[in-house]
């Protein structure tokens, strides 16, 4: 027997529940070498900005145990042809998309919601405002209530009809439910968790920071508790707002982890670095999982781990 | 042409488990080989694979990139991947430790190759340490075409150069450097390549090594007007153009600098087209900064 392996984030439907984690897919073209891109729930594509950008010097990189640091820099063509280029490839794919969008202001956020309002085949809006590779901390518009509102709510306002806003947010806050409760507040319809930490190496022989920007994106296992704990805890908060979770899942047992925790969805990153196929071997892992669990529906599993709380 | 993301990954690339079938040490190196199967045939001069490292509770959660030294596809339908890896990292250590018998995750092949003239030429290939691996196969297929080949092997001392006998036979010279002078010539490949160009009217330059030497080849060649062919090393998380981490300046066929996928548009590039910096900046010019 199998079992309803589907889900759903805002009234949209994925056939199942695994998706590409947002700058560790491109736009697909390369995965779609490996695997069809309808095999996947959804492909949530590299954070795009209105203007092209290099991105940062390299080193850009840095393997960490069981992780790696990133400082990419949002290096992207810029919405002008990512519209032009990518989402038709993708449409002709037939993937749903998730289209990821940042801003360095409140007004970028504003622009990117009206280009992209009325373009057809897009399944939900990422709303990343948690990039740590930025020159300013002050700009990581997630570690501040107020202004991760400002952002969202400029997205809820120029967005128009019924796309669904995804808001993605950093893990490197005190208190997340306390940003989570204010971009929900502002019309977030659901919550992207958890972006990358801030780190930092230092290569002992050159005795000199390794990344050119000095400080990167914590990824990979490394991060997975921390991803835990925070799904865990903006789901016991907000339980009716879906969570797309991400954060060190190479394995569907950690993708049943998260969403034990709380994710009506589970992304994956950097596990595609090390394996293009990771995604696919998740997805049938995590589906097994689920079954062997006894649960009849996927829907039925997330949040699980709460229950000791709800009885 | 080069543009961020429209260039699709070399279109034979597979993931495979293969076979280590022997593993040798090479002075300061390790020739192995892998079974591929019919991988062999699609992998051209100047490809690389990408190695998971560490088996299946490694902490290493990145693939290792190498360039190809050799792949065959054996009279018995055998199809033999051959590497030359230099145990430095944790990584390459790793792999390096494997017996025969034991099996890898591969992907291969990957990256672009090195472009060979239709007509016979004048070919200087220099190598920079192990970046010697992909040149005795290039030397081999350019000789069939009837080129002539010479080439120049450069390391900091005699164990790191790496020049097995086979290799000797498929080229009409070969001159080495070393830092230390403990063989050949005392110094660095760029001491000897602009009499060497003059002396043998070269045509095109291949070249596989660290990015300063490969910065020195080009501006050696850009001064005799000779073409460079170079098969860059920037640090790599993914090998299949995802990432975004192995980006150089380059200049595409539009004239615009991008910051550019060495494992999608390289590792072989045009050396002419690299904006060369140890600036760790991104160099004023380049698209979107």
């Amino acid at each position: 027997m199998s079992i309803n392996f589907s889900t759903s984030i805002a009234g949209r439907f994925f056939p199942t529940p695994i998706f590409t984690a947002s700058g560790c897919a491109g736009s697909g073209k390369e995965l779609s070498q490996f695997f069809p891109l309808t095999s996947l729930g959804a492909i949530v594509t590299k954070s795009i900005m209105i203007k092209p950008r290099s991105g940062r010097a390299t080193p850009r990189m840095a393997e960490t145990p069981s992780g790696m640091l990133n400082s990419i820099g949002l290096q992207g063509p810029g919405i002008d042809l990512f519209l032009e280029n990518d989402i038709p490839w993708l449409r002709d794919q037939g993937a749903r998309i998730i289209v990821s969008i940042a801003g360095e202001s409140v007004e970028d956020y504003a622009v990117l919601a009206r280009r992209l309002r009325n373009i057809p085949g897009i399944s939900a809006l990422e709303v990343n405002i948690s990039c740590p590779n930025v020159e300013n901390r002050g700009q990581v518009f997630a570690c501040d209530p107020t202004t991760a509102s400002d952002a969202i709510s400029a997205v809820r306002k120029n967005i128009g009809g019924e796309l669904p806003i995804i808001a993605k947010l950093s893990p490197d806050v005190t208190d997340i439910v306390s940003i989570a409760k204010s971009v929900v507040d502002a019309g977030a319809d659901g919550l992207a968790l958890i972006n990358t930490l801030l780190g930092m190496v230092i290569d002992t022989n050159s005795m000199l920071p390794k990344l050119s920007q000095k400080t990167g994106g914590l990824s990979g296992p490394a991060v997975r508790p921390v991803a835990v704990r925070a799904i865990y805890q903006v789901r016991a908060a907000l339980p009716e707002i879906p969570i797309v979770g991400m954060g060190g899942v190479s394995s569907g047992r950690d993708a049943f982890e998260l969403v034990l925790a709380g994710a009506n969805a589970v992304s994956i990153g950097t596990a595609t670095f090390g394996d293009p196929l990771a995604a696919m071997s998740i997805t049938r892992e995590l589906e097994e999982i689920v079954e062997a669990r006894g649960f009849s529906n996927f829907s039925d599993a997330v949040g699980y781990a709460h229950r000791m709380e709800q009885a | 042409m080069a543009s961020d993301g429209g260039t699709m990954i070399n279109s034979k690339a597979a993931s495979i488990k293969a076979e280590l079938i022997s593993n040798k040490k090479a002075g300061s190196y390790n020739h192995m080989v892998f079974s591929v199967g019919e991988l062999a045939a699609h992998c051209k001069p100047g490809n690389f694979v990408a190695i998971k490292v560490g088996g299946p509770t490694s902490a290493m959660v990145l693939r290792r990139a190498f360039a190809i030294y050799r792949a065959s596809m054996r009279s018995d339908g055998m199809g033999l991947l051959e590497l030359v890896v230099a145990p430095y990292g944790n990584g390459s250590k790793w792999l390096a430790s494997q017996e025969a018998g034991s099996v890898v995750d591969v992907i291969a092949p990957l990256g672009t190759s090195f472009g060979i003239p239709v007509e016979p030429v004048n070919a200087l290939l220099v190598g920079g340490g192990y970046g010697s691996a992909p040149l005795f196969a290039l030397a081999e297929t350019l000789k069939q075409r009837g080129c002539r080949v010479d080439m120049v092997l450069g390391a900091s001392t005699a164990a790191k150069i790496y020049a097995p006998l086979e290799g000797k036979r498929s080229v009409n010279s070969l001159t080495i450097t070393t830092d230390d002078g403990s063989a050949g010539t005392m110094g660095r490949v760029s001491d000897v390549l602009s009499q060497l160009i003059q002396e043998n009217e070269v045509d095109v330059i291949y070249s596989c090594g660290p990015m300063a030497m490969l910065q020195a080849i080009t501006e050696i060649s850009t001064a005799h007007d000779v073409v460079h062919q170079c098969s860059v090393e920037e640090s790599m998380a993914c090998g299949i153009g995802v990432c975004m981490t192995c980006v150089l300046p380059v200049q595409g066929d539009d004239g615009v600098i991008r910051m550019t996928r060495t494992c999608v548009e390289g590792p072989v590039m045009d050396g002419n087209r690299v904006l060369w910096s140890t600036s760790r900046e991104i160099p004023d010019g380049v698209w979107g900064k």
